[in-house]
């Protein structure tokens, strides 16, 4: 009887164990970036620009040319990337405590500017590597170390919906939402990834992904209720979808 | 017949391709691998229900899964496929 491999590593990811803890999304995300640049052929023309976090070692995962930027500076120094190479592909990898907080100022105006660049967030509503602090994204009533008895809205405000505020922006090609809880998401997750690397391929803008993601251990967490409190809680206050879409026009003004 | 093969010493035990593998064939093993991880296996005779979907691949964050699906008679590897230089016969 004859077989084929439905499913194997894709070749750019790195054959070698993550740092990352059990159940964590970003393998996942790793996965899905490396199975696109593949897909679409980029990966000998990408330049990528990790961020600070737990994904700081993307360079040690995803075989590609890799800028490390300080923390929150990765659309910055992306920016720069791009417009001396612009023949090169370049998307940056960033968390939430990077991008939505000390970032903020890089990832708005870069998006403003339109800059021919891609952006992967993955949103876990957590400071992950430093120990499980309040992040802008953390949800009303989420505990943290820095918040113990839950985050208060009186005092630290909602969560920032970072997809919908980039979709806002002018220079925005693609911005969209997805989540890796399940196999569906999973599908759509790719689609988005493919779509917000075309825009950059095609010359259209600033291409933006969300991926809400687990956290189990700073959750404090097992994998699988982990994985369970993406539908249950963040999807419901962070929904999914495309938020603009300039091939559609979608969002468009 | 549709198989998985797990590299057991990137497993992390965290069970994530036990909830969605359609058939639910996976489960933890009670065997520990080197990093000191409980890992999974698709308990004993029961690999022949797999349908080689890869579900439990795609949600693997260690990409410990690699997936084999059965190639019917007739239906051969169209050129192209990812799966078209490996396509062999079983012994």
């Amino acid at each position: 009887m004859t077989e084929k491999i439905a499913f194997e590593r894709p070749k750019p990811l790195a054959d070698r164990a993550t740092h990352y803890c059990p159940g964590c999304s970003h393998g996942i995300v790793h996965r899905l970036v490396a199975e696109t640049l593949q897909d679409m052929d980029l990966v000998e023309n990408t330049i990528a620009v990790s961020a600070i976090g737990c994904s700081v070692f993307l360079y040690n995962y995803i075989m590609v040319d890799t800028v490390e930027a300080p923390h929150g500076r990765a659309p910055a120094v992306a920016t720069g990337v791009k417009r001396a190479r612009p023949d090169r592909f370049v998307f940056t990898y960033q968390g939430d405590g990077d991008l939505a907080s000390i970032g903020m100022a890089e990832i708005m105006h870069c998006a403003n500017r339109g800059e021919r660049v891609s952006v992967v967030f993955v949103n876990n509503t957590i400071y992950g590597m430093t120990g499980g602090q309040m992040a802008p994204t953390t949800l009303v009533g989420q505990k943290t170390t820095t918040c113990p008895s839950g985050r208060c809205r009186d005092s630290e405000g909602m969560p920032i919906r970072m997809a919908e505020i980039i979709a806002s922006l002018g220079g925005t090609a693609y911005a969209s939402r997805v989540a890796v809880d399940t196999i569906k998401h999973l599908n759509q997750a790719k689609k988005a990834l493919r779509k917000a690397f075309e825009v950059q391929v095609n010359g259209l803008g600033f291409g933006f992904v969300e991926f809400l993601a687990t956290c189990p251990t700073n959750w404090k967490m097992s994998s699988i209720d982990a994985n369970k409190r993406i539908a249950e809680e963040m999807i419901p206050y962070f929904p999914l979808g495309d938020f603009k879409d300039v091939t559609t026009g979608k969002g468009v003004c | 017949m549709s198989r998985v093969v797990f590299l057991k010493e990137r497993c992390k035990g965290c069970l994530l391709c036990t909830q969605v593998c359609p058939k639910g064939i996976i489960a933890l093993s009670g065997e520990m691998n080197q990093q000191g991880y409980k890992i999974v296996e698709v308990a004993p005779g029961k690999m022949e229900q797999c349908t080689g979907c890869a579900s439990c691949a795609m949600i693997c964050p260690d990409t410990v899964i690699t997936v084999y699906k059965t190639v019917k008679p007739g239906q051969p590897v169209k050129p192209g496929e990812p799966g078209e230089e490996v396509a062999r016969v079983n012994g």
